[in-house]
Parts: C-alpha cells; structure tokens; sequence
C-alpha cells in the first residue's frame, strides 16, 4: 500500500455501530463528516481514538494503531466529544498548561474563565474550552464532533478559523461532524457522507 | 466470676420483647412487623445451627472440617458483596474477584494470628480458628462489598470524565485516580470510624463477650485491640486488591472502558 505524503490512512475500519470506512487524508487537510443520526459518526471517531473496540487498521504516518501505546495514540489522534467531560471543580485544572491568552481571546473568551468553575459554564463555553486543552497537546489529527453545534455564528466562525490556523501551523488534520451545509461548504476541502449502517443498531 | 447459663425460658422471654416491638409497629400501621418477625426468625434458627456446627467442629477437632467451615463462610460472603453490587461484573467476574480478595488476606491475617501473635497450639483449634476468621472475614467483606460497589457504579455515572482523561492521552491508572481514592475510602470508612470510636460510643462486641463470660476486662482489651488491628489490615488489604483487579477487568488491553463487561443496573 502507497502511504506516501498522507498523514492518515483509514482502511477498512468497521465497528458494530458503524459500516466500513476507507479514508486517506493528507497533512493540513479539513474533512466534514455528515450523515444521518444513528449511522455512527460517533463511533467512527471513538474507533478512530481506539476508545471503541473495532476492525480494520488506522496509521498515523505509517504507523499502525494497535502498535502504538493506546494512551499515546489518543495524544496524537485527539477526538473532541460532542459533550467533553469535566472531572476537576475548576476551569484551570483541567489544562496542563495553562492556555495562551491570545488563544482564549480567539475563540472569544475571556482569561479569567479559568478560575471559573465548570458547573457555571455554558454548553458553548465549553465546548470551547474543550477545543483548546485538545489543541493544547499538539495532535497531529483532530477528531471533532459537532464542535460548534452549540456556538452562536459569531463564535462558530472563531473557532473555523482557530482549527484552520491550527492545521497550517502544524500541518494536522482534521474530520469534522457537521449537519449544516452552509459550513461544510465554508470550511470543508472534502466532505464525506457517513456510510448507511447495514447492521443497524 | 463465670458464666450465667441462660434457659430456654429466658430466650423466649426476650423473644416476647420482640413480639411486643412488632405488635407496636402493627398497631401503628407503619408496615415492616413482618419482616421483623421473618428475620427474627431466621436470626434463631441460623445461630442455633452454627452453635451446633460449632460444637460438633469442637468435639471432632480435625482441621479438615475447620478448613472446610472457613470455605463454607469463604463462599457465603462472596456471595454477600456481589449481592451489593449495583452494578454487576458479567461472567462471575464479580464473584470471583471478591472472592480472591477476601481470601488472600483474611485468610493469611488469620494463619499468622493463630501461629504467631496468639500462638495457639494446635495451630487450628477451632475454638480459636473460626472466630477469628469470622471477624476479619466478615469486615473485609463489608468493605469490599461497599467499595467495589463504589467503584462499578462510579465509573459507570463517570463514563464521560474517565474517558475525557483517557483522550487527552492519560493512562488508565491516572483516569480513573480519582475513582480508586473514592472507592477506598468509601470502603474503610465505616472500618476508620470503628478504630475512632472503639469503647467510647460501643463497646465491641467480641469484648463485651468475652467479658460476659468471665474474663478480666484488660484481657478481652488486649484481644480486642489485636482483633481490631487484624480487621483494619485484611479489609484495607483486601479493598486494595480488590479495586486494583476491578480496575484492570473495567478496562481492556487498549485501556478501553468496558462498561459491556458490567450488567445493568439491577
């Protein structure tokens, strides 16, 4: 197989909520992701971070997943949930290193949302949040679930650009789930329709 | 002084005090006299057997049947912490989880009490033998039951934070440190509030026994405070075992939660 100047080769991942996948996606490259509820965007992700048992194979540069140390991979290969998880009281606790201001001020939030406590925080604010103590880790292939699904326009189109800049400064990769065309068209250099789930379920 | 012996007209005097709580609680209307009296029930005919067993272990002195009692009790309280589980291991993994954490400790603890700390010759006299066992048996079972609970149920409402620590590139062990401190102390708990209180709000109850039969107060001390030493090691011991073995059947070879390995909620 020909593995020449992609970052992400994608070849017959399959899981038992999603069907068969094969995807090819190069360094700075921006995929959305659309397709019915209930035909595993989702999961397709989570077998992509190795966070769902699954088939087929994943490389990163040509190396595979299953050789790779799982919590190393998932560094690499970061995946933003719809809903991301919050286990500390604090904002700021959740960052290994603290976010740069400039970042913050971005995706238009404030610094001082970091000693703010999670449970104040609003779906968008969030949503945000998660996004940056993703980014934080410098993966080379972003995963993001509907990341901008609860952002006013305003805010959608920061964080398009904050993801666009972050691929080309780092020569990552993204896949993005989005149900609205209008920012497909925007933002995506290929888009995907998520296969119909023959298994169902 | 020595012992009282106490008649079968003095247990069924005490018996009527009972009846007369549930007769209470009927008149009430505030439900529960039956259970009550179910239990009571069952409460006589469980301590008479084992008074039995116990008296037959005695006479026959073989370890073999101590050894086969000690399984017996083993069992009965594996079978008690997967009953607390409200959120079960699939495959008896539960079972056999608690069963080896409860074992490796309680038994060793109560091997090393016999030969060395109370030196009783033959090493397995029963009189000695399932007592103990029991008491340390019985507590390591309460806090394994309480934190592994803990810790099924707790990495099942924190699905989304244990795997928000996992796709930020956290190992497995640092996901769930927040989980593992929960459940052992959730579990030693009850035994942490037992060694702050002993003899100030309860008396326990091994002392009071002994005590009752004759022997000084300072020497049923002294065994309480052994007892109590033992109690706190195997069930410490055996929480920790316990949720290390859990943890690791909780997630796969990739550090994958496997919430699939649990059934649903009962």
């Amino acid at each position: 197989m020909d593995k020449s100047g992609s970052l992400l080769d994608i070849v017959g991942l399959q899981g038992l909520h999603f069907a068969r996948v094969d995807l090819r996606l190069h360094s700075g490259e921006l995929l959305c992701l659309y397709g019915a509820s209930g035909s595993g965007k989702s999961q397709f992700l989570r077998a992509l971070a190795d966070l769902e048992p699954h088939e087929g194979q994943v490389y990163l540069q040509g190396v595979e997943q299953q050789q790779m140390p799982a919590h190393v991979w998932r560094r690499k290969l970061a995946y933003l949930p719809a809903e991301s998880g919050w286990w500390s009281a604090r904002v700021g606790a959740h960052f290994s290193r603290p976010p740069q201001t400039e970042d913050l001020l971005g995706l238009g939030l404030e610094e001082s949302i970091l000693q703010r406590e999670v449970e104040g925080l609003s779906s968008g604010e969030r949503q945000r949040l998660g996004l940056l103590r993703l980014l934080g880790q410098q993966p080379q292939v972003i995963l993001l679930d509907e990341p901008s699904a609860n952002l006013d326009p305003q805010s959608a189109l920061q964080m398009e650009g904050c993801v666009r800049a972050y691929l080309q400064t780092q020569g990552a990769a993204a896949i993005w789930v989005s149900h609205d065309p209008v920012q497909r068209a925007r933002i995506a250099d290929r888009s995907l329709e998520m296969p119909i789930n023959m298994q169902g379920g | 002084m020595s012992l009282i012996h106490l008649t079968a007209y003095d247990l069924g005097l005490a018996a009527l005090l009972v009846l007369a709580l549930g007769g209470l609680i009927a008149l009430n209307g505030l439900g529960l006299t039956r259970s009550l009296f179910v239990s009571s029930v069952r409460m006589v005919l469980q301590l008479l057997l084992v008074g039995l067993v116990l008296e037959a272990l005695f006479r026959l002195d073989n370890p073999w049947l101590v050894a086969l009692m000690g399984l017996i009790m083993l069992l009965v309280a594996g079978w008690e912490v997967v009953a607390r589980q409200k959120r079960r291991l699939r495959g008896g993994w539960g079972y056999g989880i608690g069963l080896a954490a409860m074992a490796l400790p309680a038994f060793s603890l109560t091997v090393l009490s016999l030969t060395v700390l109370v030196g009783v010759k033959p090493w397995y006299a029963p009189q000695y033998a399932i007592p103990l066992l029991g008491m340390i048996l019985g507590n390591t079972m309460t806090g394994i039951g309480l934190g592994f609970n803990r810790l099924t149920s707790g990495a099942a409402s924190g699905r989304r934070e244990i795997e928000a620590q996992l796709l930020l590139g956290q190992t497995m062990r640092e996901a769930t440190r927040r989980l593992r401190q929960d459940s052992l102390h959730t579990a030693l708990a009850p035994t942490i509030n037992m060694l702050a209180v002993a003899g100030l709000v309860s008396l326990p109850g091994m002392m009071t026994g002994q005590i009752l039969s004759g022997t000084p107060p300072l020497e049923a001390v002294k065994y309480q405070i052994l007892i109590m030493f033992l109690i706190a090691t195997a069930s410490g011991l055996g929480v920790m075992l316990a949720i290390e073995l859990g943890v690791r059947r909780l997630f796969d070879e990739r550090q994958r939660l496997r919430l699939d390995r649990l059934h649903d909620a009962q």
